[in-house]
C-alpha cells in the first residue's frame, strides 16, 4: 500500500484497508512516540505546520510527531502577523509553504480550505481541521484508541453522546465506525440530533443506528461511551443549556452498571460532561487517547512522507 | 396546444409542472431589449409526465452553459432547435458528472465562497432527486434556484 504524497484532506478518501493500515503502522510508532526508541525516520524533512485557528493538542502532537521522527517544523499558531491579514489567499500561501517544507499541516476557520490547498501544493498536505468540515487525524487517532483499548473495532457497541449536530468529530467518527461494522448509537438532546442526512449515508453503508436521549440506558450495553462538549452558545435560553447539559454529564452512579470493559473517550477539552471523579476509573481512556494523537500523526507523516 | 409555433428558436420541453418560470429565470427572461416572442404553457397535460411546461423562444439558441442549469431543476428537459420551422435538433438535456462555476456552494463559510484562484466545483449525486455535493467543504446544495449563478 502507497501512501507516499498522497493529501490526507476527509476521512472519506480512504478505504477500510487503507485506515487498517495506517492503524498498523500507528501502533509500531509507540516506543518512539513515548521517547523508549529513537526514530531518524524523517530526518532533513521539514514540515509545515499552519494554524489559522489556535488549537492545543493537534498543534502540539503534530510538532511532537514529526520531532519523534527526527525531522524538524516550521510554522505559526495564530493568522494574525502572517500575510493572511494582508490579503493573501490561502493558495499563494501554501504555494510558499510548499516550497519551504516536505510535509504541510493546515488548520483553517474555512471549510474545504485543506482540499484547496491539495490541490495547489506540491507537496502532501495533511487536513488537521477546517473549520466545522473534516478532522480525519482526529478520527484515526479515535480508531486507533478504541482498537488499543478493546483489541478489535469490529462489531463493537458504541455510543456518541453530546452534541451531534454540530460537532464535525461525531460525523467523520460515525462514517469510519460503519465501515468497521459497530453497533452505533447516538445519544443527544433533541436539539442537538445527529442530522437526518449523516444519517442516512450511514444506513446506505449498511449501519443501522439506534437513536436515543437517554444516556444512562445505554451505558449498560456499550463498549465504548464517546463523550463530546455541548457547547453553550447553541443554546439562546441559557437555563435550557443547564438543563440539557446537566442530564448528558457522566457520573459514577451512572456508570456502575457498566462492563468492566467499557471505556470512556472524549476529544478534549472537556467542561463539565465528564467530571474528574471518572478520571481515576478503569473507564476513562481520553487521555490515552491524547496521547494516541502522537503515534498516529507519527505514522500519517511517515506514510505520506514515503519512508514506511 | 394553444401556443404559437416558432420558426426559429428554441423550445424547451418537458420541464416538470409549474417549473417554466424558473427556467425562464436561470435564461434571463424577460430579457431587457429584445422583442423576440417567447411562449409559456404551463401545467399541459403530458402521457410520460402528468402535467409538464413548455418554454418556446423565437430566435434564441442556448449556451451550454445554460441548458446545464435548466438540467439542474429539470433533468430530464427536452431541448428542441427550430430553423425555418422545421426541428433541426432534438436532444434531452443531461447533467456531467461534474459541475463547475455555474451553481455557488450555499455554505457561507466555504472556501470557494472566499476570495481564492478557484472556481465552485460540485459532484452530482444521482437519486431520487438531483443532489449536488461541494467538492470542498462535502456540503449539499440546499436550494438550488438560490445557488445557481446568474
Amino acid at each position: 500500500m502507497n501512501f507516499k504524497g498522497k493529501d490526507v484532506v476527509s476521512i472519506r478518501d480512504f478505504s477500510k484497508k487503507e485506515i487498517e493500515h495506517i492503524l498498523s503502522v500507528a501502533k509500531t510508532m509507540v516506543p518512539a512516540a513515548k521517547g523508549q526508541e529513537i526514530s531518524e525516520l524523517m530526518k532533513g524533512k521539514i514540515l509545515a505546520t499552519l494554524f489559522y485557528e489556535p488549537s492545543t493538542r493537534t498543534n502540539l502532537s503534530f510538532k511532537a510527531a514529526m520531532l519523534r521522527l527526527g525531522g524538524s517544523t516550521l510554522g505559526f499558531t495564530d493568522a494574525k502577523g502572517t500575510s493572511a491579514t494582508k490579503g493573501e489567499t490561502l493558495a499563494d500561501t501554501i504555494r510558499m509553504a510548499e516550497a519551504y517544507s516536505d510535509i504541510v499541516v493546515l488548520r483553517h476557520p474555512q471549510e474545504g480550505s485543506a482540499r484547496l490547498a491539495a490541490q495547489f501544493s506540491k507537496q502532501p498536505v495533511i487536513n488537521a481541521g477546517d473549520g466545522a468540515g473534516q478532522h480525519p487525524t482526529q478520527t484515526l487517532l479515535d480508531l486507533f484508541t478504541i482498537q488499543d483499548e478493546l483489541g478489535s473495532i469490529e462489531g463493537k457497541n458504541i455510543a456518541l453522546v453530546g452534541d451531534l449536530r454540530y460537532g464535525r468529530t461525531a460525523h467523520s467518527l460515525a462514517h469510519a465506525l460503519a465501515m468497521f461494522d459497530t453497533k452505533l448509537t447516538f445519544v443527544s438532546p433533541r436539539t442537538l440530533k445527529m442530522p437526518g442526512e449523516v444519517i442516512r449515508h450511514l444506513e446506505d453503508e449498511g449501519a443501522e443506528p439506534v437513536i436515543s436521549d437517554d444516556l444512562e440506558s445505554v451505558i449498560p450495553d456499550s463498549d465504548i461511551i464517546y463523550v463530546t462538549r455541548i457547547q453553550k452558545e447553541r443554546f439562546p435560553d441559557p437555563a435550557e443549556y443547564i438543563k440539557v447539559a446537566g442530564s448528558y454529564r457522566l457520573d459514577q452512579d451512572m456508570i456502575k452498571n457498566a462492563k468492566q470493559t467499557m471505556r470512556i473517550m472524549h476529544p478534549l477539552p472537556r467542561v463539565n460532561e465528564i467530571p474528574p471523579e471518572i478520571d481515576a476509573t478503569v473507564h476513562s481512556a481520553y487521555f490515552r487517547q491524547a496521547f494516541n494523537g502522537v503515534p498516529v500523526r507519527m505514522a500519517l507523516l511517515a506514510l505520506v512522507g514515503g519512508v514506511v | 396546444m394553444k401556443i404559437t409555433p416558432i420558426s426559429n428558436g428554441t423550445a424547451i420541453d418537458h420541464i416538470p409542472g409549474g417549473l417554466a418560470l424558473k427556467v425562464c429565470r436561470i435564461l434571463d427572461i424577460p430579457e431587457a431589449e429584445t422583442h423576440s416572442s417567447i411562449s409559456i404553457a404551463m401545467y399541459v397535460s403530458s402521457k410520460k409526465m402528468g402535467f409538464k411546461d413548455l418554454v418556446k423562444i423565437e430566435d434564441r439558441e442556448l449556451k451550454r452553459k445554460e441548458v446545464d442549469k435548466i438540467a439542474l431543476i429539470a433533468p430530464n428537459a427536452t431541448i428542441i432547435i427550430i430553423k425555418d420551422t422545421e426541428v433541426t435538433k432534438k436532444m434531452q438535456v443531461s447533467l456531467p458528472k461534474k459541475v463547475m462555476e455555474i451553481v455557488k456552494c450555499s455554505n457561507p463559510n466555504c472556501i470557494s465562497n472566499k476570495n481564492e484562484p478557484i472556481v465552485s466545483e460540485f459532484s452530482v449525486e444521482n437519486g431520487s432527486e438531483i443532489k449536488l455535493k461541494c467538492v470542498y467543504c462535502e456540503r449539499f446544495v440546499e436550494d438550488m434556484m438560490e445557488s445557481i449563478v446568474w
